[in-house]
C-alpha cells in the first residue's frame, strides 16, 4: 500500500491481527466470542505519528495492548523491527519492551507513591539495561531536562508534585529506556484544554528530540488531527478507513467518517443541526451485525451490505472499506 | 429579560489541611427565563461548586459559605428555610443532570422503582406539604395516593418516549447496568424533566460519552428545554459544546467570573484575555497547538485582585491590587477586566 511511497521498511506491521475474548454464562460455560479486534492490518512508519480513532468499545485500547503484549493475539501477525513479536514470551519478549513502550491515560498514575522520583527513574534501566550507576543518572538528568523539569524534582514523592508533573514523570520513566515505538492510548482524554495544549506540545517537541514514532490512540477527532499524519479509523474491531490525515479529514469516503466528523463540536461552525446523520448506538461487540458491521446506522446501506463484508479498497488516497464509498 | 436565578457576591471556601481554599470569590451570575446558560472553565475554577451551592447540596461541613445570595423566583435559597426549599426548589423548581449517571442511580433496584420514588415527592402533581406538622409520620412513611402515582406513571411513559428512550414500558423494570451510557444519560434527563422545573443544573452532561452520542444528547436536551421554556445551566469544561447548545456563556477561572456574553459575540469578540487564551487553545479540526503559559493558580494562596494577572499579556500593577468591577462592553456583554480586548480582532 503506502510501501511504494516509502522506501524504508515499517517500523511495525500488524496483519490481520485478530484478539477474541470468551464470553461466559454464570456457570463459567463458554457462550460465544466478544471480537474485539477482528481482522486488522496496518504498518507504522519510523517517525510518523499514526492516528487510532474510534468510539468507546471499537477495539482501539484491546489493540494497542495486543501489540504492546499485554494480550495475546487469537491471530495474525505482529512484526516490529522485523521481527515476529506477537508470540514471543518471558526473556525474548522482555528484549522488545526496550524498544516498545506503552502509555497509559495518565503516566502519573503508575509511579510508585512510596518511591522517590529518582527511584522510579532508576527502575526501568535496572530492569532493562546493564549501565552503571553514573551513566544511568546522566541519562535520567538529561531526559528530566527535556522533560522540562528541573533536576531538584528527583528528590521528591509523587504527592509532592502536580498532576502536570507527575504525568512528565511518568513520561520521563518511559524516555529512559530510548524506545523507537510508544504506543499513546488516550494521553490527554479528560483534560482541560489549556493543558491538553501543553501535553501535546511536549509529545511533539519529545518526538522531535528523540526520534520517536507514536502511535496515537484517541477518541478525540481534533487531537487526532493535530498530532497525526495519517489516521485509521476503527468501528467495532475493524478498520473503516485508513489515510493521510489531510485528505481523511479533508474528504472522508466512509459513511462512519462521516458521521464522526459531523459530530465533533466545533466553533464557530455548525451549531446543533439536523444534517448530522448517525442515529443509535454501536451494536454489541458480542453480536456484531453480518456483512458491513457499520450498516445497522448507515444512511447508505442497502442489501448488499447485509450479505458481504466490503474489503479495504483504495479511493482516493485512502484505503476505505464500504460499498458504496 | 426576568432573570430567574440570580447569584450575587457568592463566596464559598473548603477548609483542607493545607489552609482555607476560597473556591467561589464573590461570583455573580443571572439566568433569565428559557435561557441556557453556559459556565465554562478549566477543571478546579469552580463550576461544580457553584452548581452545588445554587441546589443547595454542598458537602456539609467541609464548604462553607461565607456570603453572597442565591436568588430564585423571589427566593432567597441560602436564607429560606431549608424544609421549605427541599419541598419547593430542590428537585422540583431546580433538578439536576449529572456527569455520570452511575453515582446516581442504585444498581439494586429497577429504573422505574427508582423514577417512581422520585415521583412520589417531586412529581409536579403533589401539592406543597408545608412543614411537617409535628407528632405526625415522618415523611418517608407517608403514602402515595394511587390516583397520582398513576398520572405519575403515565407521565414517565411520556418523558421517557420524548427523550427516546426504546420501549420505555419494559425499561421501566430493567436494572441500570441493562443500559449503555448514553441511554442512562438520557434517563436522567428524563428524570431532570420529570418534575417541571423552571431550571435545570446540567453539570458535564456530555463529557463522558462519545463525540456521536454526544451530538445526539446535546441535540435532544436543547430540543426539550426550549419545547418546555425551562432554563438550564449547563457547566462544561469543552468551549465546543458550550458553543453547540447555550444561548450565553460565562467563563470562569480560578473561582472568579471573567466574562459573559451571548454565544456569538463570546467567540467572535472576547474582551477578557483569560477568554481569547482558552478559545485560542482549542484545537480546531485544522488547527495549531496554542497553550496558556503558566499554571492555574492554587485556590489556598490564590493571586490578589485579578485572579488571571500572573498569567495574562496585558497584566499592570492594579490587576494585582484590586478585582476589577464588572465593565458592560455593550448590550449582555460583560467583563471583568482592566484592560478588555478592544472590539477589533484581527481576522474575526
Amino acid at each position: 500500500m503506502t510501501a511504494a511511497a516509502e522506501p524504508r521498511a515499517p517500523l511495525l506491521e500488524v496483519a490481520d491481527l485478530a484478539r477474541y475474548f470468551p464470553t461466559r454464562n454464570a456457570f463459567g460455560r463458554r457462550t460465544g466470542w466478544l471480537r474485539a479486534v477482528d481482522g486488522v492490518s496496518l504498518a507504522v512508519w519510523p517517525g510518523e505519528t499514526l492516528g487510532l480513532v474510534g468510539e468507546s468499545g471499537c477495539g482501539k485500547s484491546t489493540l494497542g495492548k495486543t501489540v504492546m503484549g499485554i494480550y495475546t493475539p487469537t491471530a495474525g501477525e505482529i512484526r516490529f523491527l522485523g521481527r515476529e513479536i506477537g508470540r514471543l514470551r518471558g526473556r525474548e519478549r522482555r528484549q522488545v519492551a526496550g524498544d516498545l513502550q506503552y502509555v497509559y491515560q495518565d503516566p502519573g498514575a503508575s509511579l510508585d507513591p512510596r518511591w522517590k522520583v529518582e527511584r522510579s527513574l532508576h527502575e526501568p534501566l535496572l530492569i532493562h539495561t546493564r549501565a552503571p550507576r553514573v551513566e544511568r543518572e546522566e541519562r535520567i538528568q538529561a531526559i528530566l531536562r527535556a522533560v522540562g523539569l528541573p533536576d531538584a524534582h528527583l528528590d521528591l514523592y509523587p504527592h509532592e508534585l502536580s498532576g502536570g508533573q507527575q504525568r512528565r514523570v511518568g513520561l520521563a520513566r518511559i524516555l529512559t529506556l530510548e524506545p523507537r515505538l510508544i504506543i499513546l492510548d488516550e494521553p490527554t482524554s479528560g483534560l482541560d484544554v489549556s493543558v491538553q495544549a501543553s501535553v501535546l506540545k511536549l509529545f511533539r517537541r519529545l518526538q522531535e528530540s528523540f526520534a520517536l514514532t507514536y502511535l496515537f490512540i484517541s477518541h478525540d477527532l481534533a487531537v487526532v488531527r493535530a498530532m497525526c499524519r495519517r489516521v485509521a479509523v476503527m468501528y467495532l474491531g475493524k478498520i473503516v478507513e485508513l489515510g493521510d490525515a489531510a485528505g481523511l479529514f479533508g474528504a472522508p469516503h466512509h459513511p462512519y467518517t462521516r458521521s464522526l466528523l459531523a459530530a465533533v463540536p466545533t466553533i464557530g461552525g455548525r451549531r446543533v443541526t439536523p444534517e448530522f446523520s448517525l442515529e443509535g448506538e454501536p451494536p454489541n461487540p458480542r453480536d456484531v451485525p453480518s456483512g458491513c458491521r457499520f450498516r445497522t446506522r448507515c444512511p447508505l446501506a442497502q442489501d448488499i451490505c447485509a450479505a458481504q463484508e466490503p474489503p479495504l479498497r483504495p479511493i482516493g488516497g485512502q484505503l476505505v472499506a464500504c460499498h458504496f464509498a | 429579560m426576568s432573570e430567574l436565578l440570580s447569584v450575587r457576591g457568592l463566596t464559598v471556601e473548603f477548609a483542607t489541611d493545607q489552609g482555607v481554599a476560597r473556591v467561589l470569590d464573590r461570583i455573580s451570575l443571572d439566568i433569565g427565563q428559557g435561557e441556557v446558560v453556559g459556565l465554562v472553565g478549566e477543571s478546579g475554577c469552580g463550576k461544580t461548586t457553584l452548581a452545588r451551592t445554587i441546589l443547595g447540596i454542598l458537602p456539609p461541613g467541609a464548604g462553607l459559605i461565607r456570603g453572597g445570595e442565591v436568588h430564585f423566583k423571589g427566593r432567597d435559597l441560602l436564607r429560606e428555610d431549608p424544609s421549605v426549599v427541599n419541598d419547593l426548589v430542590r428537585g422540583r423548581g431546580i433538578t439536576f443532570i449529572p456527569q455520570d449517571p452511575w453515582s446516581s442511580l442504585s444498581p439494586l433496584f429497577p429504573v422505574g422503582a427508582q423514577i417512581m420514588d422520585l415521583m412520589k415527592w417531586k412529581s409536579p402533581r403533589r401539592e406543597a406539604a408545608g412543614p411537617p406538622a409535628s407528632g405526625g409520620w415522618p415523611a418517608l412513611f407517608r403514602r402515595y395516593p394511587g390516583a397520582r402515582r398513576r398520572a405519575d406513571r403515565e407521565a414517565v411513559l411520556e418523558i421517557l418516549r420524548a427523550v427516546q428512550f426504546p420501549e420505555p414500558a419494559r425499561a421501566l423494570s430493567r436494572l441500570p447496568y441493562e443500559f449503555s451510557g448514553g441511554q442512562r444519560q438520557r434517563l436522567m434527563i428524563a428524570m431532570a424533566l420529570l418534575p417541571r422545573p423552571d431550571l435545570i443544573i446540567a453539570d458535564e452532561p456530555t463529557t463522558a460519552l462519545d463525540v456521536t452520542i454526544q451530538a445526539q444528547i446535546l441535540r435532544l436536551l436543547r430540543a426539550l428545554v426550549k419545547e418546555r421554556g425551562v432554563s438550564v445551566l449547563f457547566t462544561t469544561h469543552d468551549l465546543g459544546t458550550a458553543h453547540e447548545i447555550c444561548d450565553r456563556i460565562v467563563v470562569m477561572y480560578a473561582g472568579q467570573e471573567m466574562e459573559s456574553a451571548l454565544t456569538d459575540v463570546f467567540f467572535d469578540r472576547p474582551a477578557h484575555p483569560y477568554t481569547r487564551r482558552l478559545i485560542e487553545s482549542v484545537l480546531s479540526l485544522d488547527g495549531e497547538i496554542q497553550d496558556i503559559p503558566g499554571e492555574v493558580p492554587s485556590l489556598i494562596e490564590p493571586p490578589s485582585g485579578c485572579r488571571f494577572h500572573p498569567r495574562c499579556d496585558y497584566a499592570t500593577r492594579e490587576c494585582g491590587a484590586r478585582r476589577p468591577d464588572t465593565h458592560t462592553v455593550e448590550g449582555e456583554h460583560h467583563v471583568r477586566c482592566y484592560h478588555p480586548l478592544g472590539a477589533a480582532r484581527p481576522g474575526a
